[in-house]
């Protein structure tokens, strides 16, 4: 069983969450050209190793939180960040 | 870009030479049943099936990943242009990734007019693999199942089957009964959670044994002068200005003016070493078989709304796979939900499987894209290719793209067959949607 760190409602089963992705920077959608938003939007830095990601409590707070995790080991640790 | 083939070695082992027919020959070691008699009789070790030859400091190409993709295309390098100073690069033993994890079911009901062209040329090239790689692998078209059980699964599979007559692939929608004929042991009854309201058939479709298709291709590519080389990881790739000109390895470094990325869910981080950016996520995707038991199912079975699809291997385990873990990740270990989620869905299908034992589970990395197509060909940086972007669904396109990926790499042109499939793509806003034909069913 993996566990993940909800910041409002402490450790949880991954299973109760949803993947939101990657945390990135949206660029301001009143400049960006559409090859911006592309790049956005599709584009990830897939790293094998630690990264910032986006997640939803979907069966407890229904919040989204964000979180870093190693995606080798599947570690996590808390960011300390509610939202 | 000159890559022409290096003379000395160009596949004129046992005095021969390599026959540019798209056919292996190596007198060396052709298989035969009387071989196989005669061996079996001496109980004599059989040759390998391909050498392990000392590194050089240069090759023409240089394809890194030692999966089906990376070895088909260096056999057809070999084998349709003669370039055969080539050295295939695997951190590990070859189809030690998707290639040997994979569920090796080949179809061509894409959505797509892109997709259903280029898949139906694999499957095409399957139905000769055998005999022209001398190797056996097994392919069977038994047929191909996607079931519907909702309306607009039944619209989807509707439009699927049309495009696909137009292009040529045999693809029908057919009724819950004929399901039953096809499937004696599915639960076709209209009271259970998701009733069957119909399918598309797809009769050309089927399973291949996929450990044959890589040895085959590792053995013909060898046959013909590629160099493969196992337990070699590449771990940086030399560009100067925008040119690749080689790769590091754990075992020295290679020049090569040209470096083909066949990594799958690796390629991100191949690609990082080149300054290449690409829209791939990597994704476990786990698989589960249960024990042998007598044969009771001839065509591959898929559910896309219960998330599960079944076939029977010729030894009489069912192989069950799903849709990806729901997170990206580069684990490739096995997680109970997955295979809890798995079994009820089968039961939903099949009840009378709730008998079956299952024998282990796995994992394997899949490169996911936003539009569930390939990314093929050249990048930013001459020189460096890439072939990635094979998902859940790449295994079956093993042999289109090794054709298109040498003819690309041979002439500097990218084949027609592979040109809505190009990096840039995604900034310019023409995505090839195959979602529909891939998320589920692979
Ligand atoms: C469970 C499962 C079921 C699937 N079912 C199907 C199916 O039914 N039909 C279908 O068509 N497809 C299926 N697929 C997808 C298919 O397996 C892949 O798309 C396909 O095998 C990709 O082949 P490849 O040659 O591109 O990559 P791989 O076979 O993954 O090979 C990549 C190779 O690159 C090597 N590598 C990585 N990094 C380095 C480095 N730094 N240096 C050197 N070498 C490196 C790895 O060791 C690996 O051997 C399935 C996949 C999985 C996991
Ligand atoms: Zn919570």
């Amino acid at each position: 069983m993996m566990l993940l760190p909800c910041p409002w409602c402490g450790p949880r089963n991954v299973s109760e969450f949803r993947y939101a992705g990657e945390a990135g920077t949206r660029p301001e959608p009143g400049q960006a050209t559409p090859e911006q938003w592309r790049r956005y939007l599709y584009f990830h830095t897939n790293p094998a190793g630690w990264v910032r990601e986006s997640w939803y409590h979907g069966a407890g707070c229904r919040r989204y939180f964000p979180l870093e995790r190693h995606t080798v080991s599947n570690e996590t640790r808390a960011t300390g960040e509610s939202r | 870009m000159n890559v022409a083939g290096n003379s000395q070695d160009n596949g004129r082992r046992n005095g021969r030479p390599p026959s540019h027919n798209g056919k292996a020959r190596s007198s060396r070691s052709r298989y035969s049943a009387l071989r196989l008699l005669r061996h079996g009789l001496s109980q004599q070790d059989w040759p390998l099936a391909w050498r392990q030859p000392p590194m050089r400091s240069s090759y023409d190409v240089v394809i890194i990943g030692g999966g089906v993709h990376g070895l088909a295309a260096a056999y057809y390098l070999a084998a349709n242009h003669g370039i055969t100073n080539v050295a295939v690069l695997d951190k590990s033993y070859i189809g030690s990734g998707g290639s040997g994890r994979n569920t090796a079911i080949l179809r061509s009901n894409y959505l797509t007019p892109e997709g259903i062209r280029f898949y139906d040329r694999s499957v095409k090239l399957y139905e000769h693999l055998a005999a022209d790689l001398n190797f056996n692998v097994m392919f069977s078209q038994r047929g191909h199942l996607t079931l519907a059980h909702n309306d607009s699964s039944l619209r989807t599979m509707r439009w699927r089957a049309e495009v696909n007559k137009l292009q040529g692939v045999d693809s029908d929608v057919i009724d819950a009964g004929e399901v039953k004929k096809l499937v004696p042991y599915m639960d076709t009854s209209t009271t259970v959670r998701y009733p069957i309201l119909g399918a598309l058939y797809h009769p050309p479709g089927g399973i291949v044994r996929h450990d044959a298709v890589v040895w085959g291709y590792a053995r013909g590519a060898d046959a013909l002068g590629v160099h493969i080389h196992q337990d070699t990881e590449v771990t940086g790739i030399d560009v100067s200005g925008d040119r690749v000109t080689g790769v590091r390895t754990n075992r020295g470094d290679i020049s090569a003016p040209v470096v083909v990325n066949c990594t799958a869910g690796w390629s991100t981080l191949i690609s990082d070493m080149a300054g290449v950016s690409m829209p791939v996520q990597t994704f476990p995707l786990q698989a589960a078989v249960t024990e042998p038991v007598r044969p009771f199912l001839d065509t591959v079975v898929v559910s896309g709304t219960l998330h599960v699809y079944v076939s029977q291997t010729d030894r009489g385990e069912l192989v069950f796979g799903a849709s990806v873990d729901p997170f990206a990740s580069y684990s490739t270990r096995g997680s109970l939900e997955f295979i809890e989620g798995l079994a009820g869905h089968v039961l939903e299908l099949m009840p009378p499987l709730s008998k079956m034992r299952l024998l282990r589970q796995w994992s394997g990395l899949c490169d996911m894209t936003p539009d569930y197509s390939p990314i093929m060909g050249p990048t930013p940086v001459e020189g460096f290719h890439v072939d990635v972007g094979w998902g859940t669904y790449g295994f079956k396109a093993g042999p289109v793209s090794g054709e298109a990926m040498a003819e690309t790499i041979a002439t500097g042109r990218t084949p027609e067959i592979i040109s809505s499939f190009g990096l840039d793509r995604f900034t310019q806003g023409r995505l090839v949607g195959e979602k529909g034909a891939a998320a589920v069913g692979h």
